[in-house]
């Protein structure tokens, strides 16, 4: 009995030291000896992950953003696959300043609490956390405006739309989900009033399986057109299996549904990074609060492919360019709810805090927010 | 006729959502009755799920594909084997260990193909295909009969499990070592080999279930594409009560359940996820219950499961 008491702890233990994340450390490739050199050896960027490197989404559109600063000259390293609880969290960060980094870029909404107690208990260590809201002297916050470009991202599908019904696969019921539902059903209004965008919540980021359930789900309901607010491609797999349409989300990804992708709204992660990185090679970094879209190349369009409709590549760039050129945002009045109730009132746009902050859906969206 | 269409699509979905599952319940099944209790189900999933995957990239084989992941999760269940009957380790802490090498293991694998997809050759020969007349049958039809060939596998398997447990002699043998191994090893059983064929057919089956996520369903690789699906397996050897038919009940039912939610936001509400994710294992422990209270002997676990034999022992 004894025996197998211990064996069970061993096993626990096992379990646990197995849950960890791993790390590794990238050096750094580029050896030009410009001036930036000597400041380069004294920045070193470490990255706390939520998914793995390689994971076809969000986390590699992240590292994209890590190499992009590697050819700068600065050191890097990363912890992957960090769960997000605040003990994990700080025990991610600490093995990052153990390696020397004195740049910490926390990835996922749910590292905020460890990353602010770390912020605390390193004064000197810079820190940036991605989707947060809390910031102090040494703790800046960073998104990008993947809305505007899930604007563009509605345009198309409104324009490939035969039967005005297009499905979504989202992932929670929270602001950053629910605005770029809504900015997307605004893009397909624009071009195609009368079609509607039905939602199905999977309650999950990363689930390949359930996220294909959803999608088939939608399909089977008609949907001729499927987007996903998910981290994999599985949505995509599904739409091509049932000879429908798809539009990726956090990098191009046509190859894993060649016969359904339209393009996909995409992040630029290495416009931030290594602006920031820029900063603290320079010695001006100071906390902010970074929310850039398609004007700073933060967020982008993928490229149309062919299977888009005829006339999408015209009203994608009119759109784009007047968001770029500040002339137009995607959430400016006259904005009705889904019971029709007026919100946002004619010529009125809504402030950068509203729109971060939202939690209603737009007319034209079928499904409710989950409590 | 529009409500019959929508109810047959949706079963249809359901059971491609409950195929790897059944190939792990059948697999655990199988283990489970010569008395080793085996948690590595998902471990040895993701490895099928991952080789399956690889070799479909390489050879564009689909036979190869399978049996491949088949052997992948062989392997994994070799050494459980050889830890569980060979040195009689705890089989707790084996398969624990098992599921965790065989996620790391898998993600390793896995890491130089991400992001790829299966080529065509494996899509084809995976594609849903129609039976005529069969798939127009109102409710069930194409649930069953408008399928890709690896879904009807799966029930096919379930079935033969079943008689071979249940209607052959080596069933009759397995079973024995199951219950008690001394009795069966003192009638001429030779205990070690049946408990060693059968955990490798178990794992096999399991890899083959992990298979049909990677190359058949998703046809991308994911990193941990199961996502916990192992485990609800283990439960439902339970809920199956040992039984391949009630298996088939089992897996479908709970690919349904994630689905049945998505159906329900459609109607205008929803239930939260962590309810549904308990169900599997409510429905265990409800069943568990059950049969103890119940003691239909049939229904009972087999007796000498989760002890390692010891021949002088006695």
């Amino acid at each position: 009995m004894k025996k197998k008491l211990l064996a069970a702890i061993m096993a626990a233990a096992m379990l646990l030291t197995g849950c960890s994340g791993n790390t590794s450390s990238g050096s750094s490739a580029a050896s030009d000896a410009d001036s930036t050199a000597d400041n380069a050896a004294s920045v070193k960027a470490g990255f706390v992950y939520i998914g793995k490197i390689d994971d076809g989404g969000y986390t590699q559109a992240h590292d994209q953003g890590r190499l992009a600063i590697e050819k700068m000259g600065v050191e890097t390293a990363y912890v992957e696959d960090v769960a997000e609880t605040v003990s994990d969290t700080c025990e991610a960060i600490r093995t990052l300043i153990d390696e020397g980094c004195n740049l910490i870029y926390t990835n996922s909404f749910g590292f905020m609490e460890g990353t602010v107690e770390m912020a605390k208990e390193y004064p000197d260590v810079k820190f940036a956390h991605c989707s947060g809201y809390q910031r102090s002297d040494n703790l800046s916050t960073y998104f990008g405006k993947v809305y505007q470009a899930r604007y563009l991202a509605g345009i198309v599908a409104g324009m490939k739309t035969e039967k005005n019904y297009i499905g979504y696969v989202a992932a929670k019921g929270i602001p950053e989900v629910i605005r770029g539902i809504n900015a997307f059903t605004l893009g397909v209004q624009s071009v195609n009033p009368d079609a509607k965008v039905e939602v199905v919540f999977t309650d999950t980021w990363y689930d390949p399986s359930v996220e294909k359930q959803a999608a088939l789900e939608l399909l089977n309901k008609g949907v001729d057109v499927i987007a996903q607010h998910q981290d994999t491609t599985a949505p995509q797999v599904a739409a091509q299996e049932k000879g429908a349409y798809c539009i990726g989300y956090n990098f191009p990804t046509a190859d894993a549904a060649p016969d359904a992708y339209l393009t996909a709204a995409c992040f630029n992660w290495a416009t931030f990074y290594t602006d920031d990185c820029q900063r603290a090679l320079d010695g001006t970094w100071t906390s902010r609060a970074y929310w850039e879209g398609l004007a700073a190349n933060m967020t982008y369009l993928d490229d149309l492919t062919s299977l888009c409709a005829e006339g999408t590549q015209e009203k994608v760039d009119a759109a784009r360019d007047s968001i770029i050129d500040g002339s137009f945002d995607p959430f400016t009045g006259p904005l009705y709810d889904q019971n029709g109730e007026l919100k946002v009132e004619e010529g009125v746009r809504m402030t950068d805090d509203e729109i971060w902050n939202m939690n209603w859906f737009v007319q034209g969206v079928v499904g409710s927010i989950p409590a | 006729m529009d409500i019959l269409n929508e109810i047959s699509l949706f079963l249809q979905t359901s059971v491609q959502m409950g195929t790897h599952i059944l190939f792990a319940i059948v697999g655990g099944i199988i283990c489970e009755k010569v008395g080793n209790m085996n948690l590595g189900i998902e471990g040895m999933m993701l490895m099928g799920a991952a080789v399956g995957f690889q070799v479909a990239c390489a050879t564009a084989n689909p036979f190869l594909a399978v049996l491949s992941a088949g052997l992948a999760g062989l392997v994994g269940a070799l050494i459980y084997a050889f830890i569980t009957v060979t040195l009689r380790g705890n089989q707790v802490v084996t398969g624990l260990v098992l599921t965790i090498f065989g996620t790391g293991v898998a993600g390793f694998i896995g890491k130089s193909v991400s992001g790829n997809t299966v080529p065509a050759e494996v899509v084809d020969a995976f594609k849903p295909y129609d039976i005529p007349v069969l798939c127009d049958i109102p409710i069930i039809g194409k649930a069953l009969f408008s399928q890709s060939g690896y879904v009807q596998a799966a029930i096919v398997v379930a079935i033969l499990a079943y008689l071979y447990i249940k209607k052959t002699k080596f069933g009759l043998n397995m079973r024995a070592v199951g219950e008690n191994p001394a009795a069966a090893d003192a009638s001429g059983i030779n205990v070690t080999l049946y408990k060693y064929v059968h955990v490798l057919a178990g794992g096999f089956l399991c890899g083959v279930g992990g298979a049909y996520l990677s190359t058949v369903f998703l046809t991308t690789w994911q990193d941990n594409v199961t996502a916990g699906a192992g485990w609800i397996a283990v439960a439902l050897v339970i809920f199956s009560t040992w039984n391949p038919l009630k298996a088939i009940f089992a897996a479908y039912l709970f690919g349904m359940l994630k689905g049945l939610n998505f159906k329900m936001q459609g109607w205008g509400f929803s239930v939260p996820s962590q309810i549904l994710e308990m169900l599997p294992y409510i429905a265990t422990i409800v069943v568990l219950v059950f049969i103890t209270l119940r003691k239909k002997r049939e229904n009972q676990p087999p007796q000498a499961l989760g002890d390692p034999y010891f021949r002088e022992e006695r």
